[in-house]
Order: structure tokens, then C-alpha cells, then sequence
């Protein structure tokens, strides 16, 4: 993704195949783009913005690691080794709030910047300059969120939650900026869902209904939603806290009349569908490469479509089970618990479609279908943890424990982080006109599934057993499991530097691919010449509904 | 309005109003604490008694616990750290407030109700908690709290907790600056 | 998929069949009646996902063998199955009944807020833990006594490291105790999986949950929300008694309560209070501002050679007394009594080179507290 030779537009490019494209005079009614970092800081062209993203993100992904892998360093073994329970609680902190605003949600940006227009055959973004905007929000935001490691008394040490009143009365002095940088995020985040939902509701191919449009741009126009729905809702917690911390009021604070616990219930009405933010997405490939590689139609495509919209609806009515042991009433507690238990359903019909697609296909195995059956298979691993922490009685022995550590990374890394590794493996033959070096991606596949499953599996047992989460130091009993977590942790970190390798190999050249890069693929993207051009579809394709 | 044009300003719109809402979940929150007996939390406005029949065939035994929040020097004593009353029976009960302290300050107690399903059926006429109080140094002030637990109160209660904890009032902050700049000072 | 595999035949042998194994394992089936019902719904819905997971990956992993391309060339093309797809949704919906069923009676159990013998406040502080048994007048603190030592790996670490205490909470057995619980400054929760018990504590608010002992034995677990630096370092034991046994325990605790309160009065030497302060500040403020006094800023000032300290012993005596709002110093006048209260404070002038040579009296602060 990275790099890529963009700004030729020869039209030698277009190797094989394929009509739709535009390839020829692309440039004549354009100015040439500034040369050099200018023409990255002003540019306004999806391709190039989603390149940005996905660069971006892959680089919080390092840096979030990082962080993670000292956590797992210092959790090698009993005892206090390496850094400080101040500074590891940092980390924690740290990493998380990377891994989900840095790397996870930028990711899924970044290739709906790139693959929704060429999905619903769109020119560019709805909103190009915004785009542009919104993208070069993030490294400010997030160079924000690292230095304050550096300032004195620390950087957020509360938790990704950030719950009142630790993060308030008791946060480190550095938490406003902490709060400014998180309300940078949200506003790229909104701005970004904006121009999703600008794109695909108005820059469609004529002739492509909404029940025509590939499953991606479907699950991408619900988060999109749900952004518009949840961020600000983020972002009127923070000003209270901001609040809270600088103009003395007391809207978590008891002592004056405030209450903690509300901070939960906002911080949570936006977090859990937070969290669909970041799988719905995955839906969306995952159901855009297993029919690709098993050679058949997805499998009751209407039916994703209603399950996706339904899992988006009931993310607003289930936030409190993430708080099950604060003292919630009876009718609460069970309430929360049925809703939750719902969103079962949907999810399991997804399960059962895929595997209905595969079922009597002609299948292979190329990486990106096999990052994303690592994904059918561990994700559901983490619904089935997932619905065993619905249930309110047994979640106030799993809560806040390793058990939850173990769900919530089984449905993020090998969920969401997988199908974005699937994705950059099938769709860079399409930005960069090579295939991905095949054998590598293999390797690296099975080192990351391997290690993923290595860090995380563990935690399942050490959790059930009574490790707490979030602690620098634990009691002999759970050391026989962080060594293996954190052993399968150093795996997983080190066998993304063959990640890394794959994509710089690949943009550097490679097995030329054509327009049409895998024989099974069916959607407007593969009609485009491989690389695709700097610019395409400026004039609308053609477009044929396929029997979905 | 381009088609473009109308989707933002569509989605800006809504923006602005989940804004608004995160704010307006406030107040809300409190309305359905108080409604549901949410998170313990008591309806701090005066009420009238609700003249009803006592009813005397159960006993609620209602306990008292004062708690005092730092950077107070205050002890809030109550007279009887435990009553029986009846459903529907109005209570008077009296709170000693004391200063221990060597100058004037406004503190404030901050109620909460255990379990927090009895928290809807707890009638509170008079109470100190309405309000600051403001005691110099060695004040001692006995203030009342006068109480009902109405009837509908549910069957399976017997025992209503209402826990007082002491906090400072105004200022905080500058107190939390003044403990926090002297770097080689305050045990902060 | 293996993985999974291999916790199904661990957890399925684990299961019921070596209780001390299983406790390495999976979850606790514990001493009360809440938290076997408990042990036995997650057993339950964890053997139902893992009959799910057996059919569901059995079908995946038959259609990648059966299906892929080396043995089958012409992939269908049908993409849609009303009957099928009605009953994926529907069977799924009829488990979770039968989930939810036994789970909603276990938690109107867990609910049952009927008379309780015993009511013990449980104040969460950062970071330690303060018991008190209401309207028994007697009350104390807990915190972590695994030796500093250990953590740092100077000393051998013990079988209950971290898992420690100075003094244990005492309960008895065959009572409902209820438990009320709040804290001081930020979120804890206090947990311990052999009780089922897990519930947050919150400033300000009160919290409630009970437990009714069936065995007597003790019973470890740690406060299980983030609460800052000590999180991992605020553990709970829970010594459960026989009846007869605790009620003399407690009759022997308002015994010794009562003794400490005679020594208010007479005058107490300055080494006297040395000795008893040092045992004090290590237990609990340590944690904090260090063993020798040297505190970590900005959190927590160095109390040796702390000038503002030093020169004015009121400032000092209310400190400790009162603590600071928005800091971890609480009001250490609700935790200890006056002679630990004296004799801290007289430590901390006096100790690693403060040399002020004041006696504060038991009976000073006492008449501070009334």
C-alpha cells in the first residue's frame, strides 16, 4: 500500500484486461500535483489519503505493540522486573487507546478511503479537501497523546475507560491533553464518517441500488452511523471531565453531587458501540474475500445486511453489561443481560453464512482467505467468551478479570487486526499491481496465528483462575500462563516485521497482477486497471446488478 | 443544496443533537436514578409527608452511617446509630455536626441509600443534607433528619442503610493546588 | 480450533474431578451456595458453546477438506436457503432461553436482600482495605504484608505472595453477613472468587451484596478495578470461622480495643511512640511515601527533610488527621486510633534524620477527635 507509484499515469500500467477504466488522458484537466511532502500534505485524492491511513495505522500498530510487548515483558514472571507499576499502568493506558484510535479505527479508514469509491464506482470522496482534513488530524492528535509520556507525573495511567474519579481528582496533571488529543481523534473520526456516508449514499454507480452494494460499503455506511451517533457522545464526556479537572464542576465527583458512576454509563453508551465500530468493518471483508476464494456468491447476502444493521441497534441497548458489578438493580441487571445475550443471533447468522458459502465451493487458500478463516474461526471463539460474560451472574466472577482480556483481544486481533491483514493481502494487488510474495505471507500468517492464539488463549485459564486485569504483579499461581502469553506475545510482535517486509516487497515489485486479480472476485474494483490509476471512474462504469 | 450538500448537513445536524444528548443524559440520569433507585442515589429536595395508615404488621430497621470524606476536620454524630420504624411512620432522628478544626469551613454531607431499590420509598421531610453547613472552629450543630419509608415499600426489605459521607465544600481546588505547589511540602 | 479442543478435554477432566487442580484452571466452585450455582451455570453454558463450536467448525472444516479446489472444481452457485436460514436464527434463540433461564434465577438469588446476622462496612482506600463491623465497634485496616523484598526479588518469593494480609477479615461461617460497601477516594472493587463475591465500591455511594459462608478456611482475592500505582497491591483474605470461635474473636477485639484506648491517657515516652510508629508507618504509609521517607514526586512528597512538615507540627498532625481532597491521603482519623495516630506522627518526626525530638501524646490527639 505503501509508496506506490501513483503519479505516473502511464498508460502502460493497465498489464491485461479489464474495460472500466479510465487510464488515458487522466491527467489533462488536472494541475500537476505538488512534488515532494507537499503533495502528501495537500493532496486530496482518496487513493493517496487511504495510503496515509493505512501507513499511519500500521505505525500506531507498531508503536501500540511496543507498548503491549513491555506489558508482556514485565508479566513474564512474578514480581516487579522491569519498570514501575506507575509507568506499566501507562502502558496499559497507552496501549490501548493506540491500538483502538491509532491503529484499529485509522486502518478501517484508510481502506474505506481507498476501496469505497472504487466499490460503488465513485471518482473520489464525497469531500475531498475535508478528507484531507481529517486525515492529517491524527498524527497531531496522537504525537499529543505520546508526549504526554513525557510530561511530568506521566501520561494516562487510568485505563483506555478512563474512568471518573480515578481520571479526574486523581489523574496526572498531563490528563487535559490527554483530553484534547482524544477530542482530536473523535473530530477526524466524525469528519471521515461524514464523507463515508456523503460517498455512498450520493457518488453510487448509476444503476447500483443500496441492496447492490458490496457487503464492505454496507457494514461501512452502519459504522459510519454509529460514529456520527457515539463520538459526540465521547466527546461531551471528555469536556466534562475537562470540566471536572479545570472549572470545578462535579459532574463525577461526589462530593460535589456528581456521581461516578454515570461517567460508566456515558463512557459506555458510547463504548459498546465503540467496539461494533471496530468489527462491523471486518464483517465487510471477511465477506468480500470468502466467496472470492471459495468461487460462489456470499451466502444470504440480505441477511448480513439486516444482521449488521441489528447488531448496530443493539449496541445502544447493552451498554451497562460492562458494568455489571457497579450495583445495578435486579431489573437492570437483567435487562441488560437479555440484550446482550441477543446480539448472539445476528452474529451467529454471520458465522453460519460464510460457512454456508464455503460449503460446496471450489476453495483455495491464498493468504488473505486464510487470514480471513482465522478470523470465522477465532472471532467466533470470542463471541463464544462473549456470551458467556453476558451472563450476569457468572460475568461477577469473570469481570475485570483475564477472561475478559481474553475475550475482547480474541475479537480484536485475530478479529479485527486479522481481517485487516486479509484485506491489505487482497487488495494490494490492487494498489500496488503486484501480488503480495506469497510464501511470506504464508509465513506470516501462521507466526501470527500462532502467537495470537499463544498470548491469548492462556488468558482464558489465568483469568477463570482469579488473575485481575491491569496489574503489573500477580501471586505465583498465574505464572505458568503469562510466561506462555508473554512468550506467544513476542511471536506475534516479531512475525509483523514480515508483515512490514511483505508490503515493502511488494510495492517495490513482484508478480505483476491483473485488473482482475482473483478469478473469483466479483466487485467494481477488480474492473479497474492493477495499480489502480490516480484517478478512476470519471466517468460512471457501467453497472450490472449480480444476482446477490 | 447539491444531494452531497444535503447528506452533511443531515449528519451535522445529528451530530449536534447527540451532542446536546450526551449533555442532557445528565439531568436524565438523575431523573432515572431517582425514579429506579439507581446506584443508591436520594432525591435531595424536601418532601411532604405522605399521610398514610402506619402499617404496623412489619418493622424496618433503618441504620445510620456517617462517614467523613479528607480535608475535613469535621465528626458527624448521630443519636441513634439504628431505628425501628414502621412503614408509613414518620422519624425524626438527630445529627450532631462538629468542627474539630481551627477555623471556619463549609463541608457537606452527601446521602446514599443501601439497597438502592428502597431508595424510590425514602421520604425525606427535613434533612441536613439539603444543604452546606457552615461551622467555625469547635461549632457543634445538631440538625435533624426527619424521614418516612412509605408503604409500597417492597416486601423483601428489611433493612434500609443511609449512609452520610462528610466533604469539603467550595474551593476545592484551590486547596488541591495549595496542598500540591509546595513541592518539598503538604503530605499530599 | 485445536486450541479450543484442548481446553475442552482440560476443562471436561478438570471439571469436579480434582477441586485443588481446578482452581489452577478454571473457575473456583467456592464455599457459598451462590457461588456453586454460579460455578455450575458457567460449566453449563460452557460445555453449550462448546456442543455450538463442535458443530459449527466440524461443518467449516468438512467444507474446507471436502470443498477445496483440488477435489472440487465447480463450486455451486446457490446463495440463499429460507429454510436453513430461519433455523440458524430460531435454534440459536431457543438455547439462549435455555441459558437464560437458570442464569436470571441465580441472579434474583444473588439479589435476596432478606435479614442479615452480620453487617461489615468494607471501605475501599487506595491502597488498602478498611473493615468495620457496625454496631460492634470494632474496625481495621488491611493491607498487602508481603515484604517489599519479595516483589523486588531480593527474598524468595512465599506460596501466598501477594495474596497476604496483616489482618485478615473474619467472618463466621452459616451466617448471612451482609456486606456494605464504599471507598474513600477512587473506584475499587472488592473480590474474592471463592465467595462469588465481586462488587465495585464507589465514593460516596453505598454498595451491597452478602455472602453466607458454608466451610471454614481462608479465602484470598484482590481488588479487581484499576484504582492506580497499587492496584495489584491491595489484596482481601477472609478467614471464615465457626460461630462459636468468631464470636470470642470478637469479643477479643473489642477486649483489645478497649485496652489501646486506656493507654490514651498516661503520657508515652518518645521511644515508646518511635517503636510503635515505625510499625505503623511501614504498614501503612509506606506504600507510599517510601520506607525511608523519600516519597516519589509529584505524587507523594519525600516526608524526610520535608521543611513544611518539620516546622510546624500542626499542619503536620492535621494532615494525617484529615488528609488532602484529591490526593491518595485520606483521613487517617477514621482508620486508626489515637495511639497510632500519636505515635505515626511522632515516627515521622523524628525518623531518617528528622530530628525535631516531639512527642505527640495519644491524649493530643485524642482531644482533637472530640
Amino acid at each position: 500500500m505503501a509508496l506506490n507509484q501513483l503519479p505516473k499515469p502511464t498508460p502502460q500500467h493497465s498489464t491485461a484486461t479489464a474495460a472500466g477504466g479510465v487510464a488515458e488522458e487522466t491527467h489533462d484537466h488536472h494541475d500537476q500535483p505538488p512534488r515532494g511532502a507537499l503533495r502528501w500534505l495537500l493532496t486530496t485524492n482518496h487513493k493517496e489519503i487511504g495510503s496515509m491511513y493505512l501507513i499511519f495505522s500500521l505505525t500506531m500498530f507498531f508503536i501500540g505493540g511496543i507498548f503491549a510487548l513491555v506489558v508482556r515483558a514485565e508479566l513474564f514472571q512474578p514480581g516487579l522486573q522491569l519498570v514501575q507499576p506507575e509507568f506499566f499502568n501507562q502502558m496499559t493506558t497507552m496501549h490501548g487507546l493506540i491500538m483502538v484510535f491509532g491503529a484499529v479505527m485509522p486502518a478501517f479508514v484508510g481502506l474505506a478511503n481507498w476501496m469505497v469509491p472504487l466499490q460503488v464506482g465513485a471518482p473520489d470522496m464525497a469531500l475531498p479537501r475535508l478528507n484531507n482534513f481529517s486525515f492529517w488530524l491524527l498524527p497531531v492528535a496522537f504525537t499529543l497523546l505520546l508526549s504526554t509520556l513525557l510530561m511530568p507525573g506521566g501520561g494516562p495511567n487510568f485505563g483506555w475507560t478512563f474512568y471518573a474519579p480515578l481520571s479526574t481528582t486523581y489523574g496526572p496533571p498531563s490528563t487535559t491533553f490527554f483530553i484534547l488529543s482524544l477530542h482530536i481523534a473523535g473530530i477526524s473520526s466524525i469528519l471521515g464518517a461524514i464523507n463515508i456516508i456523503a460517498t455512498i449514499l450520493n457518488m453510487r454507480a448509476p444503476g447500483m441500488r443500496m441492496m447492490d452494494m458490496p457487503l464492505f460499503v454496507w457494514t461501512w455506511l452502519i459504522t459510519a452511523f454509529l460514529l456520527i451517533a457515539v463520538m459526540p457522545v465521547l466527546a461531551g464526556v471528555i469536556t466534562m471531565m475537562l470540566m471536572d479537572i479545570n472549572f470545578g464542576t462535579s459532574f463525577f465527583t461526589a462530593a460535589g453531587g456528581g456521581d461516578p458512576v454515570l461517567f460508566q454509563h456515558l463512557f459506555w453508551f458510547f463504548g459498546h458501540p465503540e467496539v461494533y465500530i471496530m468489527i462491523l468493518p471486518a464483517f465487510g471483508i471477511v465477506s468480500a474475500i470468502i466467496p472470492t476464494f471459495a468461487r460462489k456468491p456470499l451466502f444470504g447476502y440480505a441477511s448480513m445486511v439486516y444482521a449488521t444493521a441489528s447488531i448496530a441497534i443493539l449496541s445502544f441497548l447493552v451498554w451497562a453489561h460492562h458494568m455489571f458489578v457497579v450495583g445495578m438493580p435486579l431489573v437492570a441487571e437483567l435487562f441488560f443481560m437479555y440484550t446482550t445475550m441477543l446480539i448472539a443471533i445476528p452474529t451467529g447468522v454471520k458465522v453460519f453464512n460464510w460457512i454456508a458459502t464455503l460449503f460446496r465451493g471450489s476453495i483455495t487458500f491464498e493468504t488473505p482467505m486464510l487470514f480471513a478463516l482465522a478470523f470465522v474461526v477465532l472471532f467466533t471463539i470470542g463471541g463464544f467468551s462473549g456470551l458467556m460474560l453476558a451472563i450476569s451472574p457468572a460475568d461477577f466472577q469473570y469481570h475485570d478479570t483475564y477472561f475478559v482480556v481474553a475475550h475482547f483481544h480474541y475479537v480484536l486481533v485475530p478479529g479485527a487486526v486479522f481481517s485487516i491483514m486479509a484485506a491489505v493481502y487482497y487488495w494490494l494487488p490492487k494498489w500496488t499491481g503486484h501480488y503480495a510474495d506469497e510464501r511470506l505471507g504464508q509465513w506470516h500468517f501462521w507466526t501470527s496465528v500462532i502467537g495470537v492464539n499463544l498470548t491469548f488463549f492462556p488468558m482464558h485459564f489465568s483469568g477463570l483462575a482469579g488473575m485481575p486485569r491491569r496489574i503489573p504483579d500477580y501471586s505465583l499461581q498465574f505464572a505458568d500462563f503469562n510466561m506462555v502469553s508473554s512468550l506467544g506475545a513476542f511471536m506475534f510482535g516479531a512475525s509483523q516485521l514480515i508483515f512490514v517486509w511483505v508490503i515493502i516487497k511488494c510495492v517495490r515489485g513482484g508478480v505483476k497482477a491483473p485488473a482482475q486479480a482473483w478469478e473469483g472476485a466479483g466487485d467494481l474494483e477488480w474492473t479497474v486497471p492493477s495499480p489502480a490509476p490516480l484517478h478512476t471512474f470519471e466517468t460512471p462504469p457501467e453497472f450490472k446488478p449480480t444476482s446477490h | 443544496m447539491t444531494p452531497v450538500q444535503t447528506t452533511v448537513s443531515r449528519t451535522v445536524l445529528a451530530l449536534i443533537g447527540m451532542f446536546a444528548f450526551a449533555f442532557a443524559l445528565v439531568p436524565l440520569y438523575d431523573v432515572f436514578c431517582q425514579v429506579t433507585g439507581l446506584n443508591g442515589k436520594v432525591d435531595n429536595t424536601a418532601k411532604a409527608i405522605l399521610s398514610e395508615e402506619v402499617d404496623a404488621s412489619r418493622y424496618i430497621n433503618v441504620q445510620f452511617v456517617t462517614r467523613s470524606g479528607s480535608g475535613l476536620p469535621w465528626r458527624l454524630d448521630v443519636e441513634n446509630r439504628q431505628v425501628q420504624v414502621h412503614p408509613g411512620q414518620a422519624t425524626e432522628v438527630d445529627f450532631t455536626f462538629s468542627n474539630l478544626g481551627g477555623k471556619t469551613i463549609t463541608g457537606r454531607a452527601i446521602p446514599s441509600v443501601s439497597p438502592s431499590e428502597a431508595s424510590p420509598y425514602l421520604r425525606k421531610v427535613q434533612c441536613f443534607c439539603f444543604e452546606e453547613q457552615r461551622l467555625e472552629a469547635g461549632e457543634r450543630v445538631t440538625m435533624p433528619l426527619v424521614f418516612q419509608l412509605t408503604r409500597d415499600l417492597p416486601a423483601n426489605v428489611h433493612t434500609v442503610t443511609l449512609v452520610y459521607t462528610l466533604y469539603p465544600v467550595a474551593d476545592e481546588q484551590s486547596q488541591r493546588q495549595a496542598a500540591r505547589t509546595p513541592v518539598s511540602g503538604g503530605e499530599a | 480450533m485445536r486450541r479450543k479442543l484442548a481446553l475442552m478435554t482440560g476443562a471436561g477432566s478438570l471439571c469436579g474431578v480434582t477441586p485443588a487442580l481446578a482452581n489452577g484452571w478454571n473457575m473456583p466452585v467456592g464455599v457459598t451456595d451462590v457461588s456453586r450455582d454460579i460455578h455450575s451455570l458457567h460449566m453449563t453454558i460452557f460445555w453449550i458453546c462448546v456442543v455450538i463450536g463442535v458443530v459449527v467448525f466440524g461443518v467449516m472444516f468438512y467444507s474446507l477438506l471436502r470443498f477445496r479446489r483440488s477435489r472440487h472444481t465447480d463450486s455451486a452457485n446457490f446463495h440463499e436457503n429460507t429454510t436453513v436460514e430461519i433455523l440458524w436464527t430460531t435454534v440459536p434463540l431457543l438455547i439462549l432461553v435455555g441459558m437464560a433461564l437458570p442464569a436470571t434465577a441465580t441472579l434474583r438469588q444473588m439479589y435476596d436482600t432478606s435479614e442479615a446476622d452480620l453487617d461489615v462496612m468494607i471501605t475501599g482506600q487506595q491502597w488498602r482495605w478498611r473493615y468495620e463491623y457496625l454496631g460492634e465497634d470494632v474496625g481495621f485496616t488491611s493491607s498487602l504484608s508481603t515484604p517489599r523484598a519479595q516483589i523486588t526479588g531480593e527474598e524468595e518469593r512465599q506460596e501466598h505472595y501477594l495474596l497476604e494480609v496483616d489482618e485478615p477479615l473474619v467472618l463466621p461461617v452459616g451466617r448471612k453477613v451482609r456486606f456494605l460497601m464504599t471507598a474513600d477516594d477512587v473506584i475499587h472493587s472488592w473480590w474474592v472468587p471463592e465467595l462469588a463475591v465481586k462488587q465495585d465500591t464507589i465514593p460516596g455511594f453505598v454498595n451491597e451484596n452478602w455472602v453466607r459462608i458454608n466451610e471454614p478456611g481462608i479465602y484470598r482475592g484482590q481488588c479487581a478495578e484499576l484504582c492506580g500505582k497499587d492496584h495489584a497491591f491491595m489484596p482481601i483474605v477472609v478467614h471464615a470461622m465457626e460461630s462459636d470461635e468468631f464470636d470470642t474473636w470478637l469479643a477479643d477485639r473489642k477486649e483489645a480495643a478497649a485496652q489501646e484506648a486506656l493507654g490514651v491517657d498516661r503520657e508515652w515516652a518518645l521511644d515508646e511512640l518511635m517503636e510503635r510508629g515505625e510499625q505503623v508507618y511501614n504498614s501503612v504509609c509506606a506504600s507510599c511515601h517510601q520506607v525511608d521517607g523519600s516519597g516519589s514526586e509529584p505524587a507523594f512528597p519525600a516526608l524526610a527533610g520535608n521543611e513544611q512538615l518539620l516546622s510546624d507540627v500542626e499542619f503536620h498532625i492535621d494532615v494525617v488527621l484529615n488528609g488532602v481532597p484529591g490526593t491518595p491521603m485520606a483521613a487517617y482519623r477514621n482508620n486508626m486510633n489515637p495511639v497510632e495516630l500519636a505515635s505515626v506522627i511522632t515516627y515521622e518526626r523524628n525518623a531518617w534524620g528528622n530530628e525535631t525530638g516531639d512527642a505527640v501524646q495519644p491524649s493530643e490527639i485524642q482531644s482533637r477527635l472530640e
